[in-house]
Parts: structure tokens; sequence; C-alpha cells
């Protein structure tokens, strides 16, 4: 029986810990060393030059243009995806007029959450594809329908305007993030015990206050999960910017939606700058560690058990 | 509330109302109908560019450029046979197909063999081996990108379907091992114990009596992976520059980007919505298994 044990065991862990170690840990643990080299994918031309690259990182405008790029993603979409997806949810479990005594949602939720969930399941590539049609000048969707509505003053080629370039790539994250994070609330809202908030109503709180004093204490473990999501899908955005916006390789307008991904991506694949490419991929990976130990920080609060 | 007090609160003055009734009643009616609106124009939002696509599909260009809004006069059928067929999309499909079954398979088979080692065997080194797992999730993908690119190489797998399936499976198993890790420890231990004072080996145990008892967890990482692989974009693009062996997301991208604006619009349009379809029929039907499976990692 223990032979048998130990032979099931090698079986059942080698292989995959095999592969594992081949495609993800050692690329991982090579890119720190590639890091400090001078490396551009010719073998023999492989120099130690410690910690330069980090320096030309540092003077490095486009980078910097990237990280400032990611930081407003960072800002935006979590806060805006959030709250429309905690409205739209609460909406949808909490505020029917279900007559009785029960606090439910409104007529037609379960079709609403369907419909919401659509783009979560589309390729951000295919979404990408599908929005550089809705904002294309002359046919598109967008400028189609404010001239359609009479405000055919407003239109704009959207993603040819430096200004507007990257609020229109944020609005696209956003629409396609609300509809997940409305079925994740959904899941959440429906573990609040019914009775807590019938006793609110019953004590005279108005909806606002009901949603502000217990419904979102209590969905805070959920909210703090999406906020850590949100924020790793802002630190990329490198599909959506390489196929929506314009520019040789995306970025475009003048760099107005250069995002750190495809910064990285171009320089490695499209120059050959292996050892920088490698630098800027530890930069990213410190700023994600930094992000997420500084999420969790603020916003923790103490657990409500219930 | 019981349906007792139900008779009472009817029947005494209008400030008494059930419960729920009061804080609408505090409420000006024009929120409610603000936030009614809001959960049809949302929903309008998603759907009209989808739907668009799929109008858009069966137009002629010059339809397309003359108005977006307007109803094609005839269905035009050709436009996705021209996708199909001259884009290269029905190759696209099959290659993603290709890549993502096997991947699949490969990473549900080693994925839930590990979760089951490290759950339910104790042996030297397993919890470093659980935690490498684990900590692989917290590493963005972009940190690997170069030497992975490299590693593919010196196997000569760039541009190959053994490559892209190896490397999909290996990213793919951290979650996997995480999630049915959790889901195995959850399971009870008797059923296992039985098959064992009944005779079983470790591999009849586990293929007989555990993996069908992991069956739920099973379903719900299949459907996460799935959905994660199918719409993988950056991998490709890094290891699989071979236009003949391009996925679905990657060569739809493509085309988009070296031929949109020069050529055949209306076929792009199809292309789109070939690329939508399959995944939103699936998941029409299986709704609330995809919805349960895709935020369980999550709730966790």
């Amino acid at each position: 029986m223990r032979h048998g044990k130990y032979r099931f065991l090698a079986w059942s862990v080698l292989p995959g810990l095999a592969l594992y170690a081949v495609f993800v840990i050692s690329p991982y643990a090579q890119a720190f060393y590639l890091a400090l080299t001078d490396w551009r994918g010719v073998s023999a031309r492989q120099k130690f030059i410690g910690l330069d690259n980090f320096a030309r990182l540092a003077g490095d405008s486009l980078f910097w243009t990237a990280l400032r790029h990611n930081a407003v993603m960072l800002l935006v979409v979590p806060l805006a995806t959030i709250g429309i997806a905690l409205f739209l949810a609460s909406m949808l479990n909490l505020a029917g007029r279900g007559g009785r005594a029960a606090i439910q949602g409104v007529r037609g939720a379960k079709f609403y959450k369907i419909v919401y969930f659509f783009p979560q399941l589309l390729a951000v590539s295919i979404v990408a594809v599908l929005w550089q049609f809705v904002y294309t000048p002359n046919s598109g969707l967008l400028n189609g329908a404010l001239n359609a509505v009479g405000l055919g003053s407003l239109t704009r080629p959207w993603l040819a305007v430096p200004s507007l370039a990257l609020p229109a790539v944020m609005t696209v994250m956003v629409w396609g993030s609300v509809g997940f994070y409305v079925v994740l609330f959904s899941a959440a809202m429906q573990s609040i015990p019914r009775d807590v908030l019938e006793a609110a109503a019953m004590d005279g709180a108005n909806r606002f206050v009901t949603f502000r004093r217990i419904t979102l204490p209590l969905l805070w473990d959920t909210v703090q999960v999406a906020y850590v999501y949100l924020g790793i899908l802002a630190m990329d955005g490198f599909a959506l910017v390489q196929i929506l916006t314009v520019g040789l390789n995306g970025g475009g307008p003048d760099n107005a939606t250069e995002v750190l991904g495809l910064t990285l991506w171009r320089n490695a694949f499209v120059y050959g700058r292996f050892g920088y490419a490698s630098a800027m991929g530890v930069a990213m990976f410190f700023l994600t560690l930094a992000l997420a130990a500084l999420t969790l920080r603020f916003t923790r609060r103490e657990r409500i058990e219930y | 509330m019981t349906l007792t007090q139900q008779p009472v609160a009817r029947a005494s003055a209008p400030g008494m109302a059930s419960p729920p009734q009061l804080p609408r009643r505090r409420l000006p009616g024009l929120f409610n109908a603000f936030s009614h609106a809001f959960l049809v124009v949302w929903a309008a939002l998603v759907v009209l560019p989808l739907l668009w696509a799929v109008v858009s599909s069966f137009k002629t260009d010059a339809e397309i450029f003359d108005s977006p809004w307007r109803l094609p006069a005839t269905p035009r059928w050709e436009n996705w046979a021209r996708a199909w067929n001259q884009a290269d999309l029905g190759q696209f499909f099959l290659n993603s197909v290709i890549v993502v079954g096997c991947a699949l398979v490969l990473t549900m088979l080693l994925g839930s063999m590990l979760a089951y080692a490290l759950a339910r065997y104790d042996f030297p080194g397993s919890r470093v081996v659980y935690y490498l797992f684990v900590g692989g999730m917290a590493f963005p993908v972009f940190l690997a990108l170069v030497p992975l690119f490299f590693v593919v190489d010196q196997l000569g797998m760039i541009g190959t379907y053994q490559g892209l399936i190896l490397v999909y499976t290996a990213y793919a198993l951290p979650f996997t091992v995480f999630f049915l890790t959790g889901f195995f420890r959850s399971l009870p231990n008797e059923i296992a114990e039985a098959a064992f004072i009944d005779g079983a080996s470790h591999e009849v145990a586990f293929f007989r009596v555990m993996l069908p008892m992991a069956k739920p967890g099973l379903i719900s990482v299949a459907i996460f992976n799935f959905l994660g692989l199918w719409n993988q974009y950056l991998l490709p693009v890094v290891l699989n520059p071979n236009p003949d062996r391009q996925v679905l997301a990657q060569g739809l991208a493509a085309l988009a980007v070296n031929q949109g604006y020069r050529s055949d619009w209306s076929a792009m349009f199809a292309g789109v919505v070939i690329a939508m379809l399959p995944v939103l029929v699936v998941y029409v039907v299986f709704q609330r298994h995809i919805q349960a499976g895709l935020t369980a990692g999550a709730i966790r």
C-alpha cells in the first residue's frame, strides 16, 4: 500500500509540476536575471550590466507616459465599474415592489442579469474589433446614434483626438466589466439576511441609508475582491489598446493611449530589446505587488459576521 | 413577516403600511422611474453594439457606409461565406477548437490529479508545491513574456499547436489547482476510506470515487478555464506568429488591424458575429452554470 501511494503521488504530481516549472516558474525566474543584462536576442551577446536598464527606464518618457495612463485607468475604471455594478445589482436584487413582506428584485431581474453578462463572454480582442466599428467616424454606431437623435454637433473622430482616445478606451473597459460584477454583487446580496434589511425598513431607513449603512458594509469583502481584479485589468489594457487604438501598433494618437504592457511588448518583439523589456516586466511586477498591498491595507475594515 | 400579520397591516392606517412599502413611500417617484430607466438603458448599451454587428453582417459595404441604422435591403448571407472561407476564419475557428480543447483536457487532468494529491496526501514538499502554484497567480504574465518566448523557441514550438497547448495548460494550472485543492478538501473522507478497505488502489479511488464526487467543482473550473483560454490574446500574439496556426481571437484582430479600413467591412462584421455567436449561444443555454462557474472563484 505504501509503495502504491508513492507511485500514485509521483505520477499525479510530477507531470503537472514539470510542465509548470518549464513554462511558468523558469520564465519568471529568468526575467529577473535578464532585466540585468543588455540582451538583444542573439545568445552570444548577453552582457551583465547591473541596474543600467532601470536607470534608463527612469529616463524613458514613453514609459512614464504609459505609467501615467495606467494610473488614470486604475483610478477611473474600478470606481466607475464598481459604482455602476453596485447600483444595477441593488436595483436587481433589493428594489422590487414585491408586495407581501419580501424585499426582492425588480421584475425581469433574471433577464437583465443574463443580458448584462454578455460582454464578459467575448474575447477582449473581439470587443476591441467591435468597438473600433462603434467609434468609426462616419459609419460608426456612436456617431450614427448622435446624428439620429439630433446631436450631430457632438460627433467626433473619437479615437483620433488625443484627449478623447483614453476615455474612449476606458469606456470600453467599463462596458466589458460591469456585467461580471453585477452578477458577483448579486450573489453576495442574495446572501444578506432579509430580516436585517426589513428591520431597517421598519425603522424608517430609506433606500440610500439602507444601502450605505447595511448593504455596502456587508458587501465590503466582495467589493474589495472586485477592486483587486479590476486593478489587475487596469494595469493591463494591452489587447484593447493594441487593437482598438490608432498608430502602428496601437497606443496612438501621439501616445495618448500608450500602456505599460504595450511598451513592454513593443520593446521586446518589435525592437528586440529583450533585456530592457524584462526590466519593464520587473518594474510592472513590483508595481502590481505594491498596488495589491496598498489596496488591501486601505480597504481593510472590520469583518462583519452574520 | 408572516401571513397572519398581513390583514392587520392592511386594515390599519396608511402610515402603517407593511415594511417594504415604507422606504418607497419616502422616496420621490422620480428616482424610481430614473432607476428603472437606467436598467433598461444599460441593457440597451450592452445589446445594441452586438445587435448592430449582427445586422451589419447582412449588409453590403455601401449600405454600411450609407447609414449605420437602416436594415439591409436583402440579407447578404454571402458575407458570412466570404468571412469563413476567404478571410480564413474557418481555419482560425478550427485552430481555436484544437488548441483550447486539448489544453482544457490536459489542464483538467493534470490540475485535478495535482489538487487531489495536495489535498489528500501528506508527502515531503507538498506545502512547497501548493504555494508554488498559488504564488503563480500573483505574477503578471508580462513579467514572463520575454523568457517564455525563448523557452518555447528553444523547444522548437513557436507557432505550433503543441507549444500553445502546453503553455495554455501551464498558465491555467495555478487557479485550477488552487480551486480544486479547496474543493477536494471539502469532500468527506469516509467514502475513499471505504474504497481502500474494499481493496481499491489509489488510482481507482481517485478516478472511480473522488473524481465523480468532485463533479460540480470540476464543471465550474472547466467553464472558467474554457472562457479564459478561448479568449486568450496575449499568449498567441507572442508565441504564435504563424498565420496558419492563429486562433480565432488573434486572427480576427489581425484582420481588423491590417485590412479593416481598406477592404471588406461586411465580411469583418460577419467575422465578429461568427466569433461571438457560439459563446453566446452556449451561454444562453447554460447561463446558470456559467455565471456560477465564473463567479465561484471570486466569492470563495
